[in-house]
């Protein structure tokens, strides 16, 4: 080994703590890359595997009601290799045991001759006999969520009458990776997927011979938006709802923008603590290369060139940066593995491996040394530059000058003490600007990893408490009339209600087209109330839509401007409709109207498709068992289920989340706090020395050095809070959902929780530096020459 | 004999801050090969602006300055290192050891790279250090570190070894051991040798004696019969 190898281990060694803290800050940006990215890659692989394998569909399209003799047609598209046509229905599901209706998706599947586009998986069990009206196979998911047995019996309203179902066997589908009736909440526990066979299914549904849902795998090549316009077109006569690509498929969506999620979290985090820990670096190096001046002008005079001393030194940043991305692939595997953990049980594949791909460790590893050189190079330049009989000379004493405050003339105002730290502070405001942003920096990343659950709370809140305050909600299998508030309003335990007309449709203007439904509400309503993110209300004019602003933007209209609205419902109607207003609401993509202007829109009297109550909490029993003997009642949503349920799951995600960042913030705070005392100490011990053999005491001398951090600390909170705010609504914007807007609403806990956790790291250092300062040798110190 | 250094008209002019310092004021010098010179003058007198510059540390301001058929006036920094890495072996006042590696490793960091080096203990033995090859320098006196010093100097066998007040840290004793050392080597291996100094007495020992004070020669003297260090006090 070469003797400046030699120097380079002992460097390193002689400062390991500093080097150790640096690599850790590095390891958390590499971390959460790794973990992030191979969580990334493991869920995308699982997908297309799974997609693959068993042959996912790439068009999807409901229908009302088409006969099988349109099969040929379809096939007959260009583009289209094959069709699969099925029955697909949603019923209520009574599960013994369970007072709250579940819902259940029944789906009609061929289980002799298994179509050979969007195969099952069976994972337990056995498939129900061919041609077997009261065996069924379910969601896996729904199963385990339920901790049902396979054998037992539930019951399902098959076109309004109750029948027997056996559940034979547990499934895994493509269709259903992340099963949910549309509203992007995991309600494993409320929503049942049935495959049951398709003779038996078409004709307790009065299908025979009919079909109401299409899945079409193209031809390699072939265009999908053309296909799904010849489909349109085909189905048009049957009530459509439209065909829809992969990209629209519920299931798929979901786990689309939580792929984009992880990438966005994954790309801004690590970036910022690169750039930390370059800057970390950049401080230390050049302390490194100022304390070793003499040094470098020694092996200048022995004959080593400027690039043989900069390699030097970069070799020391590319230790620092390797143990660091060493470390956090380490980090990152492991809670990568977690990660994927939590993701399986939202996601559900047959086959999940997780995996950590060559190109991510490769990728962190070249951006982590980049950012490490480029910390270092500023560091190092202003030394080599030195010429070699400059370097021999100690460095030009530090100018001082006075204070701001003192050429003010208020001099009297700070003490000695404080006059030197406040002058130390004056002399480097760069280094103490950055110390400062560093601090901030992990403030930030606190926050904005932590304000997640108050944007959440407050969003359900909104949802569940002022928009949404039916506790019961009930779908209808066909509209009926409206008088039907009336038989309601009997039922026991119902002190209020509020019915509703929601018909699917879609909105065009000019090229853009979106599907939802249209709403008709009832005057001035109290229970599925329409509020902008101000919580202000707002009602449906007399003539024309009131949109969700969302929808707006996507359709490029504004308030006066006409929309082209085709009802898929009933008679198809097709108007041109004024949009009246626009509405800044937290969720949905809402279209709304007059409950009696719908109606007479659609050509139909007074009818409504759902209803909401408000229900006495001790009575609730009573009428969701009353509710599952009505045939009429298609969906029952008992919404405080839903919202426990998502409470659940999610205080899981949001506790791992908190406490990973808060280790990475924390390891930020300190790498920044620690490093700056050091280097702090390493400038000054003469002085401190000098000091305490002037007779101060090792606390009056710890005020010195460590007044310095706490004043940049108290600076950089409040920064902190304000650029945590600012990421956070870069991270909201960049994975922003296309249905739903997550509110930036930051509770003053959690601004609390954020500098108290920095200013624990912060004591930490200080304590470690206080460690070190009760230490000095005083002798030794004042002997050396610096 | 050979002349290795030749100098004419050297000026040096630094800018320290707001301040013209003229170290050097028109310096014209021949130094012929194996001569040991003493440079003697009070602090500021330009002593060590003139080795550093024939050790190409520095450029002069004006001037020429040669080192055998090398100009080394008008050399770029790539040009410098290498003539410095090829030719000359430095000694300091305050050692300029590398506190990290031990005397050995010092040493070696000169043998690592020069092209016909002797062995780190050969040097080392050299100074009467055969002992405390793996001694840091924390672990060793200042006149060890010192030794040190020269034998790191020494070890590539350059043609000229520039001290820069090579005693000037150190007792009385310990003082003139490192002097012993200088003169064997100037002797022994007919290494050339200029050593700066503020102390008359090690004028002594020299072969010529150049007394510099505000930036020019003042005087030359030559010995015609040069003491050995044990020969001299102070």
């Amino acid at each position: 080994m070469r003797a400046l190898d030699r120097k380079l281990l002992r460097d390193l060694w002689s400062m390991k703590t500093q080097v150790v803290s640096i690599a850790l800050v590095i390891a958390c940006g590499i971390g959460g890359f790794a973990a992030t990215f191979s969580t990334h890659d493991s869920l995308a692989w699982s997908r297309e595997r799974y997609y693959d394998s068993a042959r996912f569909p790439q068009v999807f399209a409901t229908v009302k009601r088409a006969p099988d003799s349109l099969v040929p047609r379809i096939r007959a598209i260009p583009g289209v290799s094959e069709v699969d046509t099925r029955v697909v229905q949603d019923t209520q599901l009574d599960v013994p045991g369970v007072v709250q209706p579940i819902i259940a998706r029944l789906i009609g599947y061929d289980f002799l001759h298994p179509s050979a586009m969007n195969r099952l998986t069976l994972t337990a069990g056995r498939w129900p006999a061919p041609g077997s009206r009261h065996e069924a196979v379910v969601n896996q998911r729904f199963m385990e969520a339920r901790h049902l047995a396979l054998g037992m019996d539930v019951h399902v309203l098959l076109n309004g009458k109750r029948e027997r179902l056996r559940l034979v066997g547990t499934v895994l589908s493509p269709e259903f990776i992340y099963a949910t009736r549309g509203g992007g909440l995991p309600d494993d526990e409320w929503f049942a997927v049935m495959w049951m066979d398709s003779e038996q299914l078409a004709s307790a549904f009065d299908m025979t011979e009919a079909f109401d849902s299409v899945l079409l795998r193209l031809a390699h090549g072939a265009s999908q938006p053309a296909a799904i316009a010849a489909l349109d077109r085909l189905l048009d006569p049957y009530g459509t709802y439209g065909g829809v690509g992969r990209e629209d498929q519920a299931s798929d969506k979901i786990l689309s923008q939580e792929l984009e999620q992880l990438r966005v979290l994954g790309t801004v985090l690590p970036a910022i603590f690169l750039l930390v820990a370059a800057f970390i670096l950049n401080v230390v190096l050049h302390r490194l290369v100022t304390a070793q001046r003499g040094e470098i002008a020694a092996l200048k005079a022995l004959g080593y060139g400027d690039r043989a001393i900069a390699l030097h030194y970069l070799q020391f940043t590319t230790v620092v940066v390797l143990l660091g991305v060493l470390i956090g692939i380490a980090v990152g595997w492991w809670i990568g593995l977690d990660l994927t953990g939590l993701y399986t049980d939202f996601f559900h594949f047959p086959e999940f491996r997780y995996r950590l791909l060559p190109w991510v460790v490769v990728a962190g590893a070249a951006t982590a040394l980049v950012a490490g050189y480029g910390g270092a190079l500023a560091a190092i330049r202003g030394v080599v530059r030195l010429r070699a009989a400059e370097a021999l000379r100690p460095p030009m004493p530090t100018h001082f000058r006075p204070l701001l405050i003192e050429r003010l003339g208020y001099a009297r105002l700070v003490s000695p003490a404080q006059r030197m730290v406040l002058r130390n502070l004056e002399r480097k405001p760069v280094r103490a600007a950055l110390t400062v942003a560093g601090i901030a920096g992990s403030v930030a990343i606190l926050l904005s990893g932590t304000f997640w659950n108050d944007a959440i709370e407050y969003f359900m809140d909104v949802q569940f408490n002022k928009v949404q305050r039916a506790q019961v909600t009930l779908g209808f299998v066909e509209p009926v009339p409206e008088s039907v508030r009336w038989e309601l309003a009997h039922l026991p335990g119902v002190e209020q209600v509020e019915v509703q007309r929601s018909i699917p449709a879609v909105l065009r203007a000019g090229p853009r087209s979106y599907r939802t439904a249209v709403t008709g509400v009832q005057d001035h309503p109290l229970l599925q109330r329409i509020l902008d993110a101000d919580l202000k209300q707002a009602a449906p004019g007399p003539a024309g839509l009131l949109l969700t602003a969302r929808l707006a933007q996507r359709l490029h209209v504004v308030p006066g401007d006409l929309v082209s609205v085709e009802l898929l419902e009933g008679r198809r109607v097709r108007a041109d409709l004024r949009v009246a207003g626009t509405v800044r609401e937290l969720a949905g993509m809402n279209a709304w109207m007059g409950l009696h202007d719908l109606n007479r829109l659609a050509g139909d009297g007074p009818v409504v498709s759902g209803a909401g109550l408000l229900v006495d909490r001790a009575a609730e029993g009573s009428l969701l068992a009353r509710l599952k003997q009505i045939p009429r009642v298609a969906v029952v949503i008992v919404n405080r289920s839903l919202l426990d349920t998502f409470r659940e799951t999610n205080a899981r995600n949001l506790l791992f989340f908190t406490t990973v960042l808060t280790v990475f913030a924390a390891t930020i705070a300190i790498g920044v706090v620690y490093n700056n005392a050091r280097i702090q100490l390493a400038e000054r011990a003469w002085e401190l020395a000098s000091l305490r053999v002037l007779g101060m005491t090792r606390g009056e001398v710890s005020v010195l050095l460590l007044g310095e951090l706490a004043l940049e600390i108290a600076a950089a909170i409040p920064l902190g809070f304000v650029a945590g705010f600012w990421l956070s609504t870069l991270i909201v914007k960049l994975t922003q959902p296309e249905v739903f807007e997550i509110p930036m609403v930051i509770l003053p806990d959690t601004y609390l929780y954020a500098g108290a956790a920095v200013v624990a790291a912060g004591i930490v250092s200080a304590l470690i530096v206080r460690h070190r300062v009760d230490h000095l040798d005083l002798v030794a110190v004042l002997k050396t020459r610096e | 004999m050979a002349i290795v250094f030749t100098a004419r008209n050297v000026t040096k002019v630094y800018r320290m801050g707001e301040v013209e310092v003229h170290a050097l004021r028109g310096v014209d010098l021949e130094v012929a090969s194996g001569e040991l010179i003493v440079l003697l003058g009070a602090s500021g007198s330009g002593k060590s602006t003139l080795l550093n510059i024939l050790g190409g540390l520095d450029t002069p301001t004006s001037g020429e300055v040669r080192f055998e058929d090398h100009v080394l006036s008008t050399a770029d920094e790539a040009a410098l290192t290498r003539y410095r890495r090829e030719h000359v072996g430095f000694v300091f006042q305050f050692y300029n050891l590398i506190p990290s590696l031990t005397a050995r490793e010092n040493v070696a960091l000169v043998t690592d790279i020069a092209e016909h080096p002797m062995a780190p203990e050969e040097a080392l033995a050299l100074v009467g250090l055969a002992e405390r090859l793996d001694h840091f320098p924390s672990q060793l006196s200042g006149g060890e570190q010192q030794r040190v010093a020269i034998a790191r100097a020494v070890a590539k066998r350059p043609q000229v070894l520039l001290c820069d007040e090579p005693t000037g840290a150190l007792d009385y004793e310990t003082g003139k051991l490192v002097l012993e050392v200088i003169t064997r080597v100037n002797a022994e291996l007919g290494t050339t040798a200029m050593v700066i100094t503020h102390n008359a007495a090690i004028a002594a020992i020299a072969d010529r004696v150049l007394r510099i004070a505000n930036g020019r020669i003042a005087k030359v003297e030559v010995n015609a019969r040069k003491l050995t260090p044990a020969e001299i006090s102070w």
